[in-house]
């Protein structure tokens, strides 16, 4: 695994409260891990907060798995 | 008129996590005071305070895992941690989890705070001024909120009825108990979970009370002597931190439930100095009409109340307070106790009055009156029993709970055994 999908991971799993087997490529964050629309705000925040980037809000709303995470901020970082 | 009686007790304070820990070490005279941990009170004037004993759970000690997961607990402020952790103890202890729509649907929910998410109103002010207004937590008004933790607790339970919360400052514990009796009462519910919750002890609280000249200041070499009500060297009060929170149920309910009936709540009354803002007048006469209110309420005189649980904080105000209870009480002043448990825990505030109110409950159950430690030297010669210092074995049938708040805000709460 990339350095930035596991700190993306370390993040989920801190943030949501649930085991790092689940948070897998396809896991979408509201379907499968438990996640309501302010965790999504939150996690958002936290990836900016981590990797020193901006997600404009338009970016965040397409961000809805592990896997599409790690993949925005490969590209912005 | 409904009746409205006690099936649940629930609390977190400085002493312990838990009702009959707390209660055990209160009757045996206990302090809760010391250095504060918190935060890093090397800036403030009042270096010590009553602190819940943080622990893994065991021996009475605070565990939050026990109460709230971490993923959650990280999105709210302490008070409703501490809301949390009493409500759920008070609605184990009265046994009434419904998973049928209407139990849910008639209990309802009443936890107040006086201040609410003061430390996290704080960090989150200095956070903005680090890092800009984008980095504030979607978490943050949900969190700081204080109806919150009526909002949390009715989520958790699915209670589903009236969802309230009292904002009285030091008397929001008495006030929440007895609106929530009210609501029962006029049947908008038969259950109501009700009670107070407060974490004050962060750098803006304590530096906030030094401020207004509230906060016991000379003590810091022995902090369990410092909070003394009564007592001719008291200097302030001193910040405590906690919740209390009782389960109410209409008597029918309770009894065709087989439900563990520890008190009936008989009395409740309210009114407000209209003096000032952060001191009764001289004559205590708001606390006096409150008590008074109280009595007519429950259809009672003064002379059937046994035990009255004071607010008497550590300041100036305790002397005030006991006037007005001597005067309310006349010539049977020298038969009733009357001590301040704020000795032991400190000042609650928002949770002060559903903590003592269950101190109340637990002195009808146990024919106890705990002491009011520290009270060597009395300011003044009382006519009621102060129980200086060590708990009183006597009958107590009646007990009578004072709170009051700054801008004048009084509730009473007059609470008796069940007879049939």
């Amino acid at each position: 695994m990339s350095d930035i999908a596991a700190r993306v991971k370390k993040i989920v799993v801190e943030h949501l409260g649930v085991e790092e087997d689940k948070v897998t490529e396809n896991a979408s964050f509201i379907d499968d891990l438990g996640a309501d629309s302010l965790d999504t705000v939150e996690l958002v925040m936290a990836f900016e907060e981590e990797f020193g980037i901006e997600i404009p809000d338009d970016a965040a709303e397409t961000i809805q798995t592990f896997g599409d995470a790690v993949k925005f901020i490969s590209e912005a970082a | 008129m409904r009746r409205v009686v006690v099936t649940g007790l629930g609390m977190v304070t400085p002493l312990a996590c838990g009702v009959e820990e707390t209660w055990s070490r209160l009757i045996a005279g206990q302090s809760g005071a010391g250095p504060i941990t918190r935060f890093d009170a090397s800036n403030v004037v009042t270096q010590y305070a009553c602190e819940i004993p943080y622990g893994d759970g065991s021996d009475g000690t605070f565990n939050p895992d026990d109460w709230m997961e971490p993923k959650d607990r990280r999105k709210v402020d302490d008070f409703i941690l501490y809301g949390m952790a009493a409500a759920v103890q008070a609605v184990r202890d009265a046994g009434w989890e419904p998973q049928d729509k209407e139990g849910r649907l008639r209990t309802g929910v009443m936890i107040g705070s006086g201040i609410g998410g003061l430390t996290s109103i704080a960090e989150t002010a200095v956070l903005i001024k680090e890092k800009g207004p984008k980095r504030v937590s979607p978490f943050f008004i949900p969190g700081a909120l204080i109806n919150l933790i009526s909002g949390q607790v009715s989520i958790r339970f699915g209670f589903k009825g009236p969802n309230h919360a009292v904002v009285t400052a030091c008397s929001t514990g008495a006030h929440a108990i007895g609106d929530a009796a009210r609501l029962i009462q006029w049947g908008d519910a038969d259950v109501m979970i009700a009670g107070g919750a407060e974490s004050p002890i962060s750098e803006i609280g304590i530096a906030g009370f030094n401020a207004c000249k509230a906060l016991s200041t000379k003590r810091g070499d022995d902090p369990a002597k410092a909070s003394r009500p009564y007592d001719s060297d008291r200097d302030g009060f001193v910040m405590g931190e906690g919740a209390g929170v009782v389960v109410l149920e209409e008597y029918e309910h309770a009894k065709a439930r087989g439900a563990k009936i520890y008190a009936e709540v008989l009395g409740y009354g309210l009114s407000g100095d209209a003096y000032h803002i952060t001191a009764p007048s001289e004559d205590g006469d708001g606390g006096y009409r409150s008590m008074a209110a109280a009595l007519k309420r429950a259809g009672l005189e003064p002379s059937d109340v046994d035990y009255i649980n004071a607010h008497g904080t550590s300041t100036m105000a305790d002397t005030i307070e006991l006037g007005a209870v001597e005067r309310l009480m006349g010539d049977a002043a020298d038969k009733a106790t009357m001590s301040s448990t704020k000795s032991s825990i400190g000042h609650l505030l928002g949770a002060a009055g559903a903590v003592e109110a269950i101190f109340c409950i637990l002195a009808l159950r146990d024919q106890v009156a705990p002491p009011t430690i520290n009270l060597d030297n009395p300011a003044v010669t009382p006519r009621l029993d102060l129980a200086p210092n060590k708990a009183v074995k006597r009958k107590i049938d009646v007990a009578l709970s004072n709170s009051f708040g700054f801008g004048g805000t009084n509730a009473s709460l007059v609470l008796g055994r069940v007879t049939g």
